[in-house]
């Protein structure tokens, strides 16, 4: 698979990561390990009600309690205007932001905040949020996605028009927008197919379920100087969201970022910062806030339920003639589900001529929904690679050779508008069909299943410094938080252009004020794009080392080249120089024109698409309806791998959240509309005893717009397991489940009803 | 509130703190005693990352009460190395990339050691079983699995 092999001495090795020791030995600190003198408990009053009107708060007797510093609700923020939403070209929306950290005027959801009080000590804050007053005018609600879109239902936002349609909706509905991506005309490819399958599929919303609750500890002076403390999955998004929130300029407060405990895409929204910024300001004393598990459960997360249609016509030979398919999926209380990235992602493994995805994006009384790991596509490939199989099936042909017929390839056109450019789609299945995993014999009530899954992968804006120091060894600084061990990989990068060891290289994740502006880390993009800065900054580095050689040789820097580690002599022409080395050059460096200190910021492109094939063998209990994983093979195109350790682990934590996706995981209502499972015991995410070893395989195309050819890697490997377990459910016992999870009352119940 | 007064042994140190009744050992160890390497992830027992050693059982220190220590041993991950010597499982868990986010790390380092101190020789599923209580998002377990059975390899001179 590796097209180039080129020779590298740090890109694709294995060492230990810089901030190790810290995880193994308890020292690193996360979100709620942060304390400082004099630090306030804050605290947040949730809505018990899935939607209701505020009537009145009255917040008095709190204030009055001894110990309470400072109370808060959303009169003490801003209004955020509806022209006036966003910031620059970043898609979120600010308003419903706002709305959403403390309610103004209805409470959407139970668990939807209503108002924080700073105190003491936690018990003086528990005091203070009893003795709040809401007056709550308890409107109808709404749950379920499809119930949703009624004329009837309850709606959510009387300014809510169904963007995306023609002409504009006269009235209000909970449907804020619909989308759609048309390739060719699938009514003639339908017409020409030999076998038609349309099934109808529903998810349940799942959450991130990261182990470390939201976390935030905020300080600020007496002249408004503030600082914030906090995990997350970009510091300089929760400056821009708390300096938006609360209407303070970016100069006035630095965000540094603590060790993130799991994120997911959970972690990319503001939820407590702004809000212990407030009372951090109101009050004149830090404050630090943390939620319980049930709050995280409640209010923030998590990602879509969907109901979906998909409609896949096929050719005896095994071309697709024609595909459709309908994603409708729940945005929460406000705007924004994934449905976009479902509908571009679902048809993008394969080739076909005629496609149309349509999606609807609906708001209803549960949390405002969150990214979580290629969000919307593992909704969109459950319900199309299960159609895939079913087909395959039928037409008797192996699911990966039916998938290999119609697989994209370099100058395919997607649905959703890009035709590609080089992309490891093929490499990818033949690889999965090439593992002994795909030939091994099955057991009694054993099945096995295969998914594709695609993933666009993000690029983005990043700022990264390289500073040599005196004694020969560099700080990389960049601005990324290091949710997996990406500082392993800035290092490597860094080692790799400067020619020293990795361990002379220590990588610094740097607050707002320390280094130019970073975009999340989200989207796959860390390796890749602040992977891109660290090398460019490490460039300029070694620019600047060749000028200093120069200069103490005395010839031009053109007749200076950079070559593992030391600057030479570009050939004996230029003069017989012994080759001096970076720590040579460093030691000079006050005399030769000062610090060496390389910089990058840049908006980079050409993020490489990414594809998976996955193989699941589950065992089906028939008695009981439980579903056991017996062994899974994950395979993934990296581009290229820095540190194969932390892909191979991003695909099995990718597969193992799947996998709780397609079987125990899910929000459960009542019909008052409240969350009936707030916790890890009721919400249940896999164990180690649930699973087997979780192979992985990793293919090397390498992505030409990056010098080693990286692409992301961490969201696609959650694509494809819905889809590879259901599929082995189907293969174990001959029904195919249309609903997830597959938990076993669900399954015995299909048994029942399919045997 | 009268707050308790409690004697008790940490990390093989004698320790006194004051806490309110109502605290538990967790809370005490991060809030009074600032060791916060063992962490909060639910506060219900079901996630782990609070597992600490007390008189030689791995419990969830958030379902212990303060109090609870009294002349007692408490053994949390700040104990695991001996100086700057890494304890085996410490060691391998980084050589095998066996943490991600490494919230939940230092409950799986004692929980596992706990494992190891008892059973020497642990088969895979022994493994999977005993740390069927510690949760962990990020890896899948294939990396912690591993890194247990190929600790306990190493301890045992293989």
């Amino acid at each position: 698979m590796d097209i180039e092999a080129p020779s590298y001495k740090w890109v694709g090795t294995r060492p230990v990561r810089p901030d190790g020791i810290d995880k193994v030995t308890g020292r690193a600190m996360f979100g709620a390990d942060f304390s400082l003198p004099d630090m306030l408990t804050g605290k947040i009053l949730r809505s018990p009600h899935p939607h209701a009107r505020l009537v009145s708060i009255d917040v008095s007797k709190a204030a009055a309690l001894r110990g309470v510093k400072a109370v808060a609700t959303a009169a003490d923020i801003p209004e955020i205007p509806v022209d006036n939403a966003f910031v620059g070209d970043a898609p979120t929306n600010f308003r419903h932001w706002s709305s959403n950290v403390l309610a103004r005027e209805k409470v959407l959801y139970d668990g939807h905040a209503v108002a924080a009080v700073a105190a003491t000590s936690p018990a003086i804050a528990d005091a203070a949020l009893a003795l709040i007053e809401v007056d709550y005018e308890v409107l109808p609600h709404v749950i379920d996605v499809k119930d949703a879109m009624r004329d009837d239902a309850p709606v959510l936002h009387d300014d809510l028009f169904t963007a995306g349609v023609e002409p504009k909706p006269d009235k209000p509905s909970n449907v804020a927008k619909r989308v759609e991506f048309t390739l060719g005309n699938t009514e003639a490819g339908f017409a020409e197919a030999d076998v038609v399958v349309e099934r109808a599929f529903r998810t349940k919303a799942v959450h991130q379920g990261y182990i470390e609750p939201h976390a935030v500890i905020a300080n600020t002076a007496e002249d408004g100087q503030s600082q914030v403390w906090c995990p997350s999955q970009g510091h300089f998004m929760i400056r821009a969201a708390c300096a938006k929130l609360l209407g303070i300029e970016i100069s006035q407060f630095r965000v540094f970022p603590a060790e993130i405990g799991g994120g997911f895409g959970g972690k990319i929204n503001p939820y407590l910062e702004p809000v212990a910024l407030l009372l951090s300001r109101k009050s004149g004393r830090p404050v630090k806030m943390v939620m319980t598990r049930a709050e995280v459960f409640r209010a923030t997360g998590p990602t879509s339920g969907a109901a979906l249609t998909v409609k896949i016509g096929a050719l005896k030979d095994g071309r697709i003639a024609a595909a459709e398919a309908t994603l409708t999926f729940e945005a929460g209380a406000f705007p924004g589900s994934p449905v976009g990235a479902g509908c571009m992602t679902g048809f993008a493994p394969y080739d076909i001529t005629n496609v149309k995805i349509v999606g609807y994006d609906v708001v209803s009384n549960r949390p405002k929904c969150c990214a979580y790991r290629a969000p919307g596509a593992p909704i969109a490939a459950y319900g199309i690679e299960s159609v895939l199989d079913e087909i395959a099936q039928r037409l008797d042909l192996d699911p990966i050779d039916f998938r290999l017929k119609n697989a994209a390839k370099e100058g395919t056109k997607a649905a959703y508008g890009p035709q590609f450019g080089k992309i490891g789609c093929i490499e990818t299945l033949t690889a999965a069909k090439d593992h002994p995993h795909y030939g091994a014999p099955l057991g009694p009530n054993q099945g096995r299943g295969v998914a594709a899954g695609f993933w666009f992968n993000f690029a983005g804006q990043a700022s990264a410094a390289v500073n040599v120091n005196e004694d020969g060894t560099a700080i990389v600084t960049y601005g990324n938080p290091d949710i997996g061990g990406t500082r392993a990989s800035m290092a490597q990068i860094a080692a790799e252009v400067l020619g020293i060891d990795y361990d002379k290289i220590r990588p610094i994740v740097a607050d707002t004020s320390s280094i130019g502006f970073n975009d999340i880390t989200a989207g796959s993009k860390t390796t890749f794009t602040a992977g891109l800065a660290v090398h460019e900054a490490a460039k300029d580095v070694v620019g600047q080392l060749r000028e200093r050689a120069a200069k103490m040789w005395d010839i031009s820097v053109d007749a200076v080249v950079w070559e593992n580690g030391v600057a030479r002599p570009a050939s004996s022409n230029a003069g017989d120089f012994d080759p001096l080395a970076l720590a040579d050059i460093a030691a000079m460096a006050g005399k030769t024109g000062g610090p060496i200190s390389g910089h990058a910021s840049l908006a980079a492109t050409g993020a490489g698409p990414t594809f998976a094939a996955h193989i699941c063998d589950v065992e089906v209990d028939q008695d009981t309806g439980r579903i056991t994983v017996v062994r899974y093979t994950a395979v993934q195109d990296a581009g290229r791998a820095i540190h194969p350790s932390y892909v191979e682990g991003q695909m099995q934590g990718g597969v193992v959240q799947g996998i709780g996706w397609a079987l125990n995981e899910e929000y459960i209502y009542g019909s008052d509309g409240r969350l009936q499972n707030p916790g890890f015991l009721d919400y249940r995410i896999p164990v180690a005893s649930d699973l087997p070893m979780i192979d992985t395989v990793i293919v090397e195309v390498p992505n030409p717009n990056h010098p080693y050819g990286v692409r992301g890697v961490g969201e696609v490997p959650i694509v494809p397991p819905m889809a590879a377990v259901t599929n082995a459910v189907a293969s174990a016992t001959g029904v195919r489940m249309t609903e997830l999870p597959m938990s076993p009352p669900r399954l015995l119940a299909a048994l029942e009803n399919g045997s | 509130m009268i707050k308790d007064h409690v004697s008790t042994t940490i990390n093989g140190e004698p320790v006194e703190f004051l806490c309110d009744p109502r605290q538990t050992l967790l809370d005490v160890l991060r809030d009074e005693l600032n060791l916060t390497g063992s962490k909060e992830g639910c506060s219900s027992g079901d996630c782990g990352a609070c597992s600490v050693m007390l008189d030689g059982r791995v419990v969830c220190s958030c379902l212990v009460l303060g109090a609870e220590a009294e002349g007692r041993e408490v053994e949390t991950i700040e104990g695991m190395a001996q100086g700057e010597t890494l304890h085996p499982l410490q060691r391998v868990f980084l050589e095998e990339a066996a943490l991600q986010c490494g919230i939940c790390t230092p409950g799986f380092l004692v929980a596992a050691k706990a494992l190891l101190d008892r059973n020497p020789d642990p088969t895979e599923t022994e493994v999977r079983y005993w740390l069927a209580g510690n949760l962990c998002r990020c890896t899948g377990y294939d990396k912690i699995v591993r890194s247990v059975l190929d600790a306990a390899a190493e301890m045992r001179g293989k």
